[in-house]
């Protein structure tokens, strides 16, 4: 508070300091108004409250899985790997083709813990296999280069990757098949939602907790930990970087291949164009628990998800905007440049996240 | 910011590989290759194309390309062998491929994977066996691309009076049945009607306009191979003046063919043509923001929105215009209103992100990008942006009284606008400015010690380029008289990226170069269409791979590679030193 009495303080401020302010004044009023205009409206129940909140949850579920893929990468290459929502739709997309069979000849039915798991494996190794051609192609050959190589040819290997699963598996949306126990509707008091949204949230919260396993008590979690904190100190100390980095894309390449399935069976239907959205929803979920911070991408995600769900209903519909939902984008996007801007290190970081 | 080429990691460069790994990462990259084509689709879309008519198809070329390729590729990169020895391994490359198809046959007779794979089907199957049943099939895929692998070979060590002459032939024949519809529709005058039909049909080349095409270009190239020589020598002989006179003569004529070429070859010549203009010009944009100054803008479409929307609102019939004049304004009155706005939009990006570097840079400049979009497409924009409907009938320009309502005139206008934007282009790139970007495209921190004044000069980076965006958002909104807010996608920043990435950044001659390669060459090849952007991919990872300044560099930036490479290589010498001493 202190500098704020500081006439120097008050000098040195320029137009962009105060268009920032205004920036970040106008998010809040419009978050305060709206929020307090259809709070006295009153026009949803606490049942629809709930809905929006439950969906948010799940959603948020799978942004935080497919967000520990950027967090993870990020952390060891300093870099961010645009294909991870690609990398998404493949492992989804492939699962389909099991999934569709299983559903099909009633096995899904009967056994569905048995055929869950062996879909998730095929999303899986998918996801793995081409994280990590990603990886061999793209990547590695620009590792001790600082510029936009990387980054270009990650974009690039987002269309290749789009396109050519377009080109084998086709440009039309095929539906994943239904599962009752799924659909069912489960009720606590007056709220009731359909079963797949606790399974999804269980789901993701049990692959999460795997996973933070894995890189607190294994060797080579140990190893990760170390070579995101210095590479080349970690590389003296025996550890081989290398393998690290693939263990690196082969974890994050199986969140995603877990959240992929998940997002396809609560939307029902895969297509080439689907990673790019949740993809992009993701990262802004790792920004927003601090890139870098594997718990952190895990709260980030539950909590984008939470407010893009609760967002337009809670305040845009008070502004009165017509249609508020078609803006749920526009609130993850700007949550992303907001974050970005005023806070690049998230909400748990402490990592300064400034690259030249 | 630089593209940092020299510090790529030596140690994976100089393991030397045994003769029998190479073949076989060789065969196992091409096999690959080969299978990824039919895979996903190409192989199928090409069946279509006929190169030479009733001979060969796109496809037969391509599976052939990919054997050929492999045995030049082995037969280049096998320094030690004998010209026998390069030959064997190439036909061993090819057999690889073949038996990378074969196996893929095999796979489409015992499985029914067409649910999965939407591109292999019964006619794929036919194509690859060659009509000839499984095993027939097989037999000769696997002969024939072993054939071809060595022939590959055979081209790299044969002699080069030989070598060049083929190649050119063999390409020329390429080119030409690949663009023969193209050939056709500028062929469309009377009196050469009786030899186009003698040298063409509509599906493509006749073979005896394909020989005659081989034999012209074969001879030509080994006139050249064999006199080439004396001819430069002649012409190093003439006065310096004169040279000069002969050069400028050859360049008058290519621009006036140039100037020609759309109004003789036909309207669709001109909207292609005009296309490209439209990304050169946002290209030159998007180069002051990331060639010079160092900004990679991911957002750059929202600039371009900005143009076309303002054109739209205001000389179209809309509300917000007779509220604020009594009439609609001409398209001229409204262009500089147009670049106006993108100006005042560019500022307003470029304000919040001034503190942000780097990767967060890309996806921040996304993020504001897609909220203008998502905006502009949202129904609470609708009542002044139309939502998805996007503004329809945007009056054309006219001149003198003349509507330019052909897309031959809008590619005149494109092209003065593009002009003077290169002007203006060029002027800022040598001007106190375009060096202080350069600067701190190099180092913000030490750009800033050395007095320049980083948010001015980085707000008029984003508020210049977004001018140039602008000016061709306005050219757009009159080429197709309406506007929609999916024109407007992230695509068209990828697009604008990768030109330049193709081009060379930071140089102007690369914006054109890159965006008649990447804009030009697909909208010439409509059928290709949905697979144009897996070729975007493909380019951008390979040129970043492979030629990280791009095809036509800057001066500045190929000085810069030069010293580079000779840093590498006394580093090479001085790394065999020491393998000797030990």
């Amino acid at each position: 508070m202190q500098k704020y009495f500081d006439i120097e303080f008050w000098r040195r401020v320029t137009y962009v300091d105060v268009t920032l302010w205004l920036m970040r004044a106008a998010v809040i009023i419009v978050v305060v108004w709206g929020t307090i205009g259809t709070l006295i409206d009153g026009r949803y129940s606490n049942e629809q409250w709930f809905d929006f909140v439950m969906f948010g949850l799940t959603m948020g579920g799978i942004y935080a899985l497919v967000a520990l893929g950027y967090t993870m990468v990020y952390g060891i290459l300093r870099l961010i790997n645009f294909a991870h929502g690609d990398i998404f739709m493949t492992g989804a997309f492939t699962a389909y083709f099991v999934a569709s069979p299983l559903g099909k000849s009633g096995f899904l039915e009967e056994n569905l813990l048995i055929s869950m798991i062996i879909i998730c494996l095929t999303a899986m190794v998918t996801c793995v296999i081409i994280a990590l051609t990603v990886e061999r192609i793209c990547y590695r050959p620009f590792r001790s280069v600082r510029s936009f190589a990387p980054l270009i040819c990650a974009i690039g290997a987002s269309f290749f990757i789009q396109h050519s699963f377009r080109g084998m598996y086709g440009s039309s949306v095929r539906a994943y098949p239904d599962v009752e126990f799924f659909d069912k509707l489960l009720s606590i008091g007056s709220f009731d939602f359909p079963m797949i949204q606790p399974v999804v949230i269980l789901a993701a919260l049990g692959s999460m907790t795997g996973l933070y396993l894995i890189v607190m008590k294994t060797r080579m979690g140990t190893a990760m930990r170390a070579t995101s904190e210095d590479r080349d100190t970690a590389s003296l100390m025996g550890i081989d970087v290398n393998r690290v980095i693939i263990f690196t894309f082969v974890l994050g390449g199986s969140m995603a291949g877990i959240g992929g399935v998940l997002y396809a069976f609560v939307f029902k239907q895969v297509y080439f164009f689907m990673g790019f959205f949740p993809g992009i929803k993701a990262f802004s979920a790792a920004v927003l628990g601090g890139i870098g911070n594997i718990p952190g991408a895990m709260l980030g995600g539950f909590f984008l998800g939470t407010v893009e769900s609760v967002g337009p209903a809670l305040f845009l519909d008070g502004l009165g905007i017509v249609a508020p939902y078609q803006l749920r984008d526009l609130i993850a996007f700007t949550m992303l440049v907001m974050v970005l801007i005023f806070r690049p290190q998230g909400l748990l970081g402490e990592r300064v996240s400034q690259r030249a | 910011m630089a593209f940092n080429i020299v510090a790529s990691s030596f140690e994976q460069k100089y393991i030397e590989r045994s003769q029998w790994h190479m073949t076989g990462m060789t065969g196992f990259i091409f096999g690959f290759v080969a299978l990824y084509f039919n895979f996903v689709g190409l192989m199928t879309q090409f069946m279509e194309r006929w190169i030479i008519e009733g001979v060969l198809t796109l496809a037969h070329l391509t599976i052939m390309g990919v054997a050929l390729f492999g045995g030049v590729t082995i037969a280049i990169r096998s320094k030690n062998l004998s010209a026998a020895g390069k030959v064997a391994n190439g036909a061993a490359v090819g057999a690889m491929i073949g038996i990378a198809l074969s196996l893929l046959m095999l796979f489409m007779t015992q499985l029914d994977i067409r649910f999965m794979f939407v591109a292999l089907s019964n006619k794929l199957f036919l194509f690859l066996s060659w009509k000839q049943g499984l095993e027939g099939g097989i037999t000769l895929q696997i002969v024939l691309s072993a054939a071809l692998g060595a022939l590959g070979a055979l081209i790299v060590v044969m002699p080069k009076v030989l070598r060049r002459p083929l190649i050119w032939g063999l390409s020329a024949v390429f080119i030409v049945g690949l663009f023969s519809e193209l050939i056709q529709l500028v062929m469309q005058y009377e009196f050469i009607l009786g030899f186009r039909d003698w040298f063409f049909t509509w599906e493509g080349q006749r073979v005896q306009g394909a020989m005659v095409v081989f034999v012209v270009s074969f001879s030509a190239m080994l006139f050249w191979t064999i006199r080439g020589g004396a001819v430069k020598e002649r012409f190093g002989q003439l006065s310096p003046s004169g040279q000069k006179s002969i050069r400028y003569f050859g360049w008058a004529c290519a621009l006036i063919l140039f100037l020609l070429f759309p109004a003789a070859a036909g309207s669709f010549f001109g909207q292609v043509m005009m296309y490209v203009g439209l990304f050169i010009l946002m290209g030159m944009g998007l180069n002051l923001e990331l060639g010079l100054a160092g900004l990679l803008d991911l957002g750059f479409v929202a600039f371009f929105a900005a143009g076309a929307y303002t054109i739209a609102l205001f000389t179209g019939e809309h509300e917000l215009q007779i509220l604020l004049l009594d009439r609609p304004l001409t398209w001229w009155e409204a262009l500089p209103l147009a670049v106006l706005v993108s100006v005042a939009i560019g500022f307003m990006f470029g304000i919040p992100v001034l503190k942000v570097r780097g990767d967060y840079l890309a996806v921040a400049t996304m993020g504001l990008g897609e909220i203008i979009r998502v905006v502009v497409l949202s129904d609470m924009a609708a009542p002044l942006l139309g939502g998805s409907q996007g503004m329809l009938h945007i009056p054309r320009p006219s001149l003198f009284g003349w509507e330019l309502n052909d897309p031959i005139y809008l590619f005149y206008l494109t092209l003065v606008c593009a002009s003077v934007a290169g002007y203006f282009a060029w002027a800022l790139e040598n001007s106190r400015l375009g060096r202080a970007w350069m600067a701190i495209r190099e180092d913000e921190d030490v750009g800033q010690a050395l007095g320049i004044n980083l948010v001015n000069v980085k707000l008029l980076a984003y508020g210049l380029g977004a001018a140039f965006a602008g000016l061709a958002g306005a050219i757009f909104a009159v080429m197709l008289t309406s506007i929609f807010p999916h024109s407007f996608q992230l695509l068209i920043s990828i697009n604008i990226l990768a030109l330049l990435i193709v081009g060379g950044l930071g140089s102007l001659p690369g914006v054109v170069v890159g965006a008649a390669m990447l804009i030009g060459t697909p909208e010439l090849l409509r059928e290709f269409g949905e697979y144009r952007f897996l070729a975007y991919g493909a380019v951008l990872i390979a040129m970043m791979r492979i030629k990280p300044i791009g095809l036509w560099p800057s001066a500045a930036r190929k000085r810069e590679i030069q010293s580079a490479e000779e840093i590498e290589a006394s580093i090479r010498e001085q790394m065999e030193e020491e393998g000797q001493r030990t």
